[in-house]
């Protein structure tokens, strides 16, 4: 069986680091979507993997099911010019090639350290039950709702304020256009708002 | 084979490069830019629950649903924000951003 978990790593593992040098990488952004739809469903195999059962079907859901899908059709609205997207890329390639190295050897500098204590597992902050005890979601529940409500609570309204945010942001008044204008509405009186005729009788209006 | 820590943090270390490499690479192109920091953030998503499946600490789940969170509405924000640049000045290269110059 550990054989098997380490196939399955390795598989998701290369599917989610080449996915990201695609979308990187890739000409058209629309192939840059797709391949981080790919990258995010590695991911979320990587989550299962490491028994995060929750986080890896949130991670479809919200990702891919969301956030993946605003790009594609952000993308597909926006009326861009792909051919010359490319151009002069390669002129930065080399900066990014550079920060990104540096990057890299910080973190195996950092990995390969001395900061990491294998005494601090035993510091936890909150100690997992094991699997066969509580269910993911329910031990990640029994936290979320209870010792960190706050964050929780904060983190529904950070969403509210995108939303509201994203909605004000592409809003866009056209003029001309019928709409319901409620003070008009309201500031209406007989006077204005009935029309009184004569109409002879035998004859239409 | 074992698999263990080190591995999960070498991918996320890949992950996150490419992320960076990704911004750097990029200047013609504010969506793949966005699609760079979802990636990064991703990178740091994966280190999170890595570390809490290894330190048997259900901490690093919960801020991960955060991060997840915030990386939700930071999109949302950001291509709202593309889409009225778009509408204005017709393109979304990141050399055309310079009408706050002076």
């Amino acid at each position: 069986m550990l054989g098997l978990q380490a196939l399955f790593f390795y598989i998701f593992a290369f599917i989610a680091v080449g996915g990201a040098l695609m979308v990187v990488l890739a000409r058209n952004p629309v192939h840059s979507v797709l391949f981080l739809i790919l990258t995010f469903v590695a991911a979320a195999g990587l989550f299962l993997l490491a028994g995060a059962e929750f986080l890896a079907l949130i991670l479809i859901v919200v990702y891919v099911g969301a956030v993946a899908i605003l790009f594609l059709f952000v993308v597909m609205m926006l009326d861009l010019d792909f051919g010359q997207m490319k151009k002069g890329a390669l002129k930065y390639a080399p900066f990014g090639l550079i920060i990104g190295l540096v990057l890299l050897a910080e973190l195996i500098i950092a990995g390969t350290g001395s900061a990491y204590h294998p005494e601090l597992a035993k510091a936890t902050a909150l100690p997992m039950q094991p699997l066969y005890e509580m269910s993911n979601i329910r031990a990640l529940g029994s936290v979320l709702y209870t010792r960190y409500i706050l964050f929780f609570q904060l983190a529904g309204l950070i969403l509210f304020v995108a939303m509201v945010g994203a909605i004000v942001l592409t809003l866009r008044h056209k003029q001309g256009l019928k709409r319901q204008s409620i003070p008009a509405q309201v500031a209406r009186n007989p006077a204005t708002a009935i029309e009184i005729r004569k109409v002879e009788s035998g004859r239409g209006i | 084979m074992e698999i263990g820590l080190g591995h999960y943090l070498t991918v996320a270390a890949i992950l996150f490069v490419t992320g960076v490499f990704g911004i750097f690479m990029n200047r013609k192109n504010i969506i793949t830019i966005l699609m760079s920091v979802e990636l990064i953030l991703l990178a740091v998503n994966i280190n999170m629950v890595a570390f809490s499946a290894f330190l048997g600490d259900l901490v690093g789940q919960v801020f991960a649903l955060f991060i997840l969170t915030v990386a939700a509405a930071e999109a949302a924000i950001g291509l709202a924000i593309l889409v009225v640049f778009f509408r204005n000045r017709g393109s979304i290269a990141v050399d055309d951003v310079n009408t706050m110059k002076g």
